[in-house]
């Protein structure tokens, strides 16, 4: 069964429409908001736990659950804090711009319920800095919100004081790791934090704060005008809900558009991108979550659903939804180790084996390429991706070891074709 | 990591850049900006001062800006924070020029998802027209960048010159945006692609069809 255009949230995902307030209203954004502040704290964030909905930054984290790690009340005078991450970063990803740019009072009034439930006294929202034109949506569109009573001092007329501010990025991956995030907010170098502390206990400015992904925030007031069963009607058990998926590459019609989760690979595919450049027989493999998470070969993503288990089934993640997909035309050992390099270019230098297993790993890739290494390399560089794995204070070093392991795993047999081709041709 | 270093220090540098300080229009911006963080926290502003101060050097020298030493220690003064935190903000975040840089910065996206929709061609036609990786062009006008991901992939290849982006590119496109930018002229930022409107697939959406021509209002139909 296919989402119906009634039950997408994001109505105006392409930008047709203009994506100002009178607009927004006119879709339905703000509808009474005070009706849904006026459930309580505890209602909004059982609503939220009741309707499935997991993190869509990558972890996938429940995401009501998150919220009720927060303090109830504060009782030391610190005030809490919602952070939205719109560091969208992640190779592939490309959603959050078009929330952000088409629809962004979703955003602002979900930051709203989000951080009322939560009990912060205001939200900083974190875009990346190269969205310049976006953030300049942005900045308009919390004025107009400030503008219309909306938030600020008494927002919606509930009663609650509520601020949020836009700060912008400038330029570095790691900043969408939630305590690099909270870092880069206090006017720092974005390097990650030691965890814990958590931020739900000291994170901005040692403050209790929550950080959310975009689309996690902007989905929150459809669910609660809806209901969190009409949210859990679609995907499977664990896995609810609709999502933004963002087909790139090799496609006939590269596009970004939400459909309920646990749709198969093919009908994403079919339906909204015209099929694989070349045809279905053409299709090599496949990057379903975004560059950090492994690639699944053609034969084993086909009829896969496209969700937090089905991918894990197949070896790899859902992540941010960001599907990267390549045909028979791909050097596929080059797009990995393009890969590397952006992983290389990214690490923010604080911990041993990413600093310096980054560039390792990338140098070595560019051999595999060319096939200029030895069949013991490719073994010696699953090792290395092993003794980064695990070994550092975030996960980039995982994102950065997880390709590798995916084109090793699944083609090995390409990497060794070329060294012994390589081989051969010195000999001559 | 990314290999960044800091224009040398040099009477010349000092002698152009010490008298800094913001413009009338730009210390409202300024203040305006320290103001979005809470009392005692105004660190939290290095960013957003750090772009401002770029953006008033590119002003100046009518390139996209950067940042010499002496501007950072002007920033640092205005917060009242050492000199050395503001350096290690410049020198973490790519955005921020370290180094002199052409009227406009050609950033072409070269990775995974622009590389497989043939970012190579972009990349080419840039060095066609004379620009090299890192440096910028004798007549001051190009500085090129090979920049990672900027979140434009369903739209791919695309390469963002100053504050707009240009999508969907073919060498040709490309060099049909330089061509208008080069004569003075303000190109159509976004995609390329004749009749494709954002990220939709070309050809039309597979979804939302209404929301083409009217603000279509879905509740009814809840």
């Amino acid at each position: 069964m296919s989402l119906a255009d009634k039950d997408r949230i994001f109505t105006n995902l392409y930008g047709y429409q203009p994506w100002n307030l009178k607009a927004a209203q006119a879709r339905g954004d703000w509808d009474n908001t005070k009706k849904i502040l006026a459930k309580g704290k505890d209602a909004i964030i059982d609503e939220i736990k009741a309707s499935g909905l997991r993190g869509r930054g990558g972890a996938g984290f429940p995401t009501g659950l998150k919220w009720s790690f927060m303090p109830k009340e504060s009782k030391d005078g610190r005030p809490s804090f919602l952070v939205i991450n719109a560091d969208e970063s992640e190779p592939g990803s490309c959603k959050d711009r078009e929330i952000i740019r088409h629809d962004p009072h979703k955003l602002i009034e979900g930051a709203l319920v989000a951080g009322f439930a939560m009990g912060a006294r205001a939200a900083y929202i974190y875009i990346r800095g190269e969205y310049i034109r976006e953030a300049e949506v942005l900045f308009a569109a919390v004025k107009e919100a400030y503008d219309a009573g909306l938030i600020g001092k008494n927002a919606c007329k509930s009663g609650y004081d509520f601020d949020i501010f836009v700060h912008r990025g400038a330029g570095a991956y790691i900043c969408g790791e939630e305590t690099a995030m909270i870092e880069s907010l206090e006017g720092k170098k974005g390097q990650p934090r030691l965890k814990p502390p958590f931020p739900a206990g000291a994170g901005l400015y040692g403050c209790p704060t929550t950080v959310n992904n975009v689309e996690s925030i902007a989905v929150a007031p459809t669910i609660m005008r809806r209901g969190a069963s009409w949210f859990a009607n679609f995907g499977r058990d664990n896995n609810k809900g609709t999502k933004l998926f963002q087909i790139s590459g090799h496609v006939n019609k590269p596009c970004v558009v939400e459909e309920a989760m646990s749709i198969p690979f093919s009908e994403l595919i079919e339906k909204h991108c015209g099929g694989i450049t070349g045809g279905k027989d053409n299709l090599l493999a496949v990057i379903p979550g975004g560059s950090s998470v492994p690639l699944v070969p053609a034969a084993q993503i086909w009829d896969a659903p496209m969700d937090f288990d089905g991918l894990r089934d197949v070896g790899s993640g859902l992540g941010t939804a960001a599907i990267i997909v390549m045909d028979k035309s791909t050097d596929i050992v080059r797009a990995i180790s393009r890969l590397s390099y952006f992983y290389k270019h990214e690490s923010c230098g604080q911990c041993t084996p990413c600093r310096e297993g980054t560039g390792w790993m990338w140098r070595v890739m560019e051999r595999l390429r060319t096939g200029d290494a030895d069949v013991s390399e490719i073994d010696m560089l699953w090792d290395v991706t092993k003794q980064v794995e695990g070994h550092t204070i975030c996960a980039l070093g995982d994102a950065a070891a997880w390709p590798i392991q995916g084109l090793i795993r699944h083609f090995r047999p390409e990497l060794e074709k070329r060294i012994a081709e390589n081989a051969r041709e010195a000999a001559e | 990591m990314a290999d960044r270093y800091l224009e040398p220090d040099t009477p010349e540098l000092r002698a152009r850049w010490s008298g800094f300080a913001w413009t009338k229009e730009n210390a409202a911006k300024a203040a305006e900006y320290v103001a979005r963080y809470p009392e005692g926290r105004q660190r939290s502003a290095v960013m957003p001062l750090l772009d401002l101060a770029q953006r008033q050097v590119g002003a100046e020298t009518d390139t996209q800006g950067w940042l010499p030493i002496p501007v950072m220690e002007y920033v640092a003064q205005y917060l009242d924070m050492p000199v050395i935190r503001v350096v290690e903000v410049a020198t973490f975040y790519f955005m921020y020029n370290l180094v002199p840089v052409g009227k406009f910065h050609v950033q072409v996206c070269g990775t995974t998802p622009c590389m497989l929709r043939g970012s190579d061609a972009i990349m080419a036609a840039c060095k066609q027209r004379g620009m090299e990786k890192g440096h910028t062009t004798a007549d001051g006008l190009w500085t090129l960048t090979e920049v990672e991901c900027m979140g434009n992939c369903a739209s791919a290849p695309m390469v963002q010159i100053n504050d707009d982006n240009y999508e969907d590119l073919t060498a040709e496109r490309l060099d049909a945006v330089l061509d208008a930018l080069a004569a003075g002229k303000t190109p159509k930022a976004g995609t390329q692609e004749p009749g494709r409107h954002t990220v939709e697939p070309v050809g039309g959406p597979t979804t939302l069809k209404q929301m083409v021509k009217a603000n279509h209002d879905y509740r009814k139909e809840w």
